[in-house]
């Protein structure tokens, strides 16, 4: 019941958003993010996202995980 | 797909467990605890015990809704099931759970109106469309579902639904963390936090720990190298003898957490004493439905007959939830309980340790 995994948001209709990952498409709340837009990335569990996906977070910690050695 | 196989690098995950072993060397035996399900999985699947040293123990924690869930809660769930009018709706995960005398499963198989949902938005489309009918949903899970739940309750008001009731047995993951941090049995030191319940909370939560119980925290994602990141960053802590707050999970993990959904659990919820299986009655570690939405709370609507729940037998879910325990030190592990006829919690949710580590054969 705890998986949640990252969607892109294709589509957004008011607290509601078509997000996608692969082949699956579903719509999701959105109630608790600030100022999504489409494109983003986000994490959905149980029907809802629950936060977006900071690119350049995920780019940094790449970084970071590319110097250990 | 993106977010997920940049995280799952076999080169990098060789390199950081060259790392772990390289700074662990003198250290003498750690007991790293994950709390949450959801990380067990990840280290049983993507093999993470095998690329560390022998003196780092993974400990299984508390952190799987369906797993410290009472059996008290079950039963009485099964008891509501059996109300005129009602249709009972559940993550699919409590359907096997045993409870006293039966389980979701059972019952439905017995005629019983009990409906599987993969979110709370699916029960209350059920109430909007079947005015005819009371739909009861299970309301389980920390603070990555608790504002799910939250959410649809201010729709619900919103719409004035009278048809629409949540049973929750919400928990809330820190004073668990506390209970085993004090806890000389379990001996852990250091603390891979749960990532999307820090989404919810943020950081500011883990801060007793690391500080009055100096026992360092770090917040990691699932993924695989993200998992062991976090272990990496456990250990540098646990060498350089410190212990504080970090944040491995940066690209969706905010210090301050997620305001919007903590205030609708603030509204929509009190935080009340609850009961773990496993670890007992914790002081402010459950959520129930406040004043404002207690018509929603299916305890208050319906009154329920009378309800007797029965201790375990021989089943080790409250020692294994408490990571005093592995799963394999119980006589009935992979035995008498399976995922197909399990005899505890532990062995049902995919997040349970039980049931990841007869899974992935640890």
């Amino acid at each position: 019941m705890c998986l949640a995994i990252p969607m892109k948001i294709e589509r957004i209709e008011g607290d509601r958003a078509l997000v996608s990952a692969g082949n699956i498409k579903r719509m999701a709340g959105i109630n608790f993010l600030s100022n999504p837009k489409i494109g983003e990335y986000v994490i959905v569990h149980a029907g809802f996202a629950i936060e977006k996906i900071d690119p350049k977070k995920a780019k940094e910690t790449l970084r970071l995980l590319e110097e250990i050695q | 797909m993106k977010y997920i196989d940049e995280f799952r690098d076999n080169k990098i995950a060789n390199n950081i467990s060259r790392a772990i072993f390289d700074k662990a060397r003198n250290l003498g035996p750690i007991n790293l605890m994950e709390v949450c399900g959801t990380h067990t999985m990840s280290i049983c699947k993507f093999g993470i015990r095998g690329m560390l040293p022998e003196n780092i123990n993974l400990i299984s924690g508390p952190g799987c809704p369906v797993c410290v869930t009472p059996k008290s809660y079950l039963d009485k769930a099964i008891a509501i099931s059996t109300l005129p009018d009602v249709v009972l709706t559940t993550f699919g995960d409590m359907m096997r759970v045993p409870g006293s005398r039966s389980s979701l499963e059972k019952e439905k198989s017995c005629g019983r109106s009990i409906k599987v949902v993969y979110s709370v938005l699916d029960a209350v489309e059920m109430a909007e469309k079947n005015s005819d009918k009371k739909i009861v949903f299970l309301g389980i899970g920390f603070e990555t579902t608790s504002p799910t739940v939250a959410a649809s309750l201010a729709y619900a008001k919103k719409k004035n639904l009278k048809n629409f009731f949540v049973y929750s047995g919400h928990k809330i993951i820190p004073p668990a963390m506390e209970i085993l941090a004090k806890d000389p049995a379990v001996a852990i030191d250091g603390f891979l936090c749960p990532a999307h319940v820090s989404a919810i909370i943020g950081t500011g939560p883990y801060k007793i720990i690391a500080g009055k119980y100096r026992i360092p925290c770090v917040i990691a994602g699932f993924e695989p190298l993200d998992v062991l990141q976090g272990i990496l960053m456990l250990i540098e802590q646990i060498g350089s003898n410190s212990s504080y707050v970090e944040n491995q999970y940066k690209r969706v993990v905010k210090s301050s957490g997620n305001k919007k959904a903590t205030a609708l659990l603030d509204k929509v919820f009190s935080v009340e004493d609850s009961e773990w299986r496993g670890i007992g009655r914790l002081a402010k570690s459950g959520l129930r439905l406040s004043r404002d939405y207690s018509r929603f709370d299916a305890l208050k609507a319906f009154s329920l007959p009378e309800v007797k729940t029965t201790p375990d037998k021989g089943c080790r879910c409250g020692s294994v939830l408490k990571g005093i325990k592995t799963p394999i030190e119980c006589k009935l592990f992979s035995k008498k309980c399976t995922p197909q006829d399990p005899q505890g919690a532990c062995m049902v949710s995919s997040e349970g340790a039980c049931a990841a580590y007869h899974r992935y054969r640890r």
